[in-house]
């Protein structure tokens, strides 16, 4: 049959007859490599910033400098990266972090990848900004555990990130702001936006396997795999919020994420949609780091959660053939930019600000049943 | 203190040509589409309703916390419409619980 189509084609090529092979519509989207339908998917050029944060080469190199050094927690043995790890997607690979001295954490780390495009920060939203959200896990003391004004008379001290601090931020204070809105320049050049999909976007049909443009396809269609309703253009995700019926919602006294900052029945048990840009690289998944691989989040979805309490009404039953599982997963894959080679700053090397080591937090922290 | 009505309402010239004689409230349409509420405030007097009306092939939700007025409209689809009317003056700021970029203001005049 394909080889009638086929022939069928170059006949209809041969004769000039042009249009005879329009590309399959779905959902409003012409399947068409480069078609203006398209469009919507590509992300701007640059990430936006607050107005009191444009970028500049200082800035983004000062945030490095603090984004990797591990003096900026209370152990001097966790920096950003730790968590933030560029070698294994701007994330950790464990289902759930691992904070001050090895304390497992309730939440997945999310990438920050492309998280300059976010429009609200963490899984359950409480940060407005990459600047809102860039101290809270320094201070937190299950996280980095750091006392912040002992780290800023530390940055001051130090002739190389007082130097820094200058260039980036003249005659501003080394102290909350300046370090927030450092590391959120830095963040901001963390961007995935030239995956395989962006090029086949833009107009490379080749970019794309046939299999792929098939998983976009079941992607958007409502009918299919009803993805897009929440993982929406342009950065694959809606800045919303949704319970998707995770197990971990059925324990006793479960995360209820979101419904901590806005109290209504909707919002238990909803977390942040994550991006799905370099999602190749991110495993595990799901906030709760539940599922291994990207063919779990399918299956997951398939049958339509395992608790289905408090359900996002966005979430509807889908039902996939076995093709349509696999071109799904292919076309996942297809949203990783090639890796971008990071190069690392060279940091102060004085000794951590901390000149006493702090004892370990009392029992009740570490216990296995937390 | 704030009632959601479940309903469609009439329009208020239709409404006003059944009773005559009642001062009637008006009602005000916002619509919710492409991720937006169609306008960003809203001015109405006390006693007011207004209606909320998905145009997204998806559901939304509408509530306010604020102190003029505690509502929660809860989720659904497009086509459907909720109200609220107002009998408190004050700012009430609304938004969509499933998508917080959705933010919109009504101004209650006494």
């Amino acid at each position: 049959m394909q080889k009638t189509l086929r022939a069928a084609l170059l006949t209809a090529l041969a004769l000039g007859t042009g249009n005879v092979a329009a590309a399959p519509v779905v959902d409003g989207y012409v399947l068409e490599a480069g078609h203006a339908s398209l469009q919507p998917w590509l992300l701007a050029d640059a990430p936006p910033h607050p107005a009191d944060n444009a970028p500049s080469a200082a800035r983004v190199e000062l945030g490095k400098m603090l984004f990797f050094d591990p003096r900026l927690s209370g152990d001097g043995n966790m920096s950003c990266a730790t968590c933030h790890n560029p070698l294994l997607g701007w994330s950790d690979g464990l289902p759930t972090a691992k904070g001050v001295k090895s304390r497992v954490l309730d939440r997945a780390t999310p990438t920050i990848v492309n998280a300059a495009y976010n429009a609200i920060q963490m899984w359950d939203g409480r940060a407005a900004s990459l600047e809102d959200q860039a101290l809270g896990p320094m201070e937190a003391n299950v996280e980095m555990n750091m006392d912040l004004p002992r780290l800023y008379a530390w940055l001051r001290s130090d002739a190389v990130y007082r130097a820094a601090f200058e260039h980036a931020y003249p005659d501003e204070e080394i102290g909350a702001s300046t370090v927030a809105r450092a590391i959120a320049s830095f963040e901001r050049t963390v961007v995935s936006k030239e995956s395989p999909f962006d090029r086949w976007v833009r107009g490379d049909a080749d970019a794309m396997t046939p299999q792929q443009v098939r998983g976009f396809a079941v992607f958007v269609d409502p009918a299919k795999g009803n993805c897009a309703v929440c993982h929406a253009a342009p950065n694959f995700t809606d800045d919303g919020f949704h319970n998707v019926g995770l197990a971990s919602y059925g324990v006793e006294q479960p995360d209820l994420g979101r419904y901590a900052q806005k109290p209504l029945g909707l919002m238990k048990g909803a977390f942040k949609t994550p991006t799905l840009r370099d999602v190749a690289h991110t495993a595990p998944y799901f906030h709760d780091g539940s599922a291994l691989t990207l063919e779990d989040v399918v299956a997951h979805y398939e049958r339509g959660g395992e608790v289905r309490e408090n359900l996002s009404p966005n979430m509807q039953d889908i039902a996939l053939s076995a093709a349509e599982r696999a071109d799904l997963v292919a076309f996942l894959h297809a949203l990783s930019s090639p890796p971008a080679p990071v190069v690392l700053p060279t940091l102060p090397t004085r000794p951590s600000p901390i000149l006493v080591q702090p004892t370990l937090a009392p029992e009740r922290g570490m216990a296995a049943t937390e | 203190m704030i009632k959601p009505i479940r309903a469609f309402l009439p329009v208020a010239a239709v409404a006003a040509a059944l009773v005559p004689a009642l001062a009637l409230a008006e009602a005000t349409v916002v619509a919710q589409k492409d991720k937006k509420f169609s306008t960003d405030r809203v001015e109405v007097k006390v006693g007011d309703s207004v209606e909320f009306r998905n145009d997204d092939p998806f559901f939304h939700n509408v509530f306010s916390l604020s102190d003029a007025a505690t509502f929660d409209l809860g989720s659904y689809p497009q086509g459907e419409s909720k109200s609220v009317s107002f009998d408190t003056a004050g700012t009430v700021d609304v938004e969509c619980a499933i998508h917080p970029s959705m933010k919109m203001t009504i101004e209650v005049k006494p």
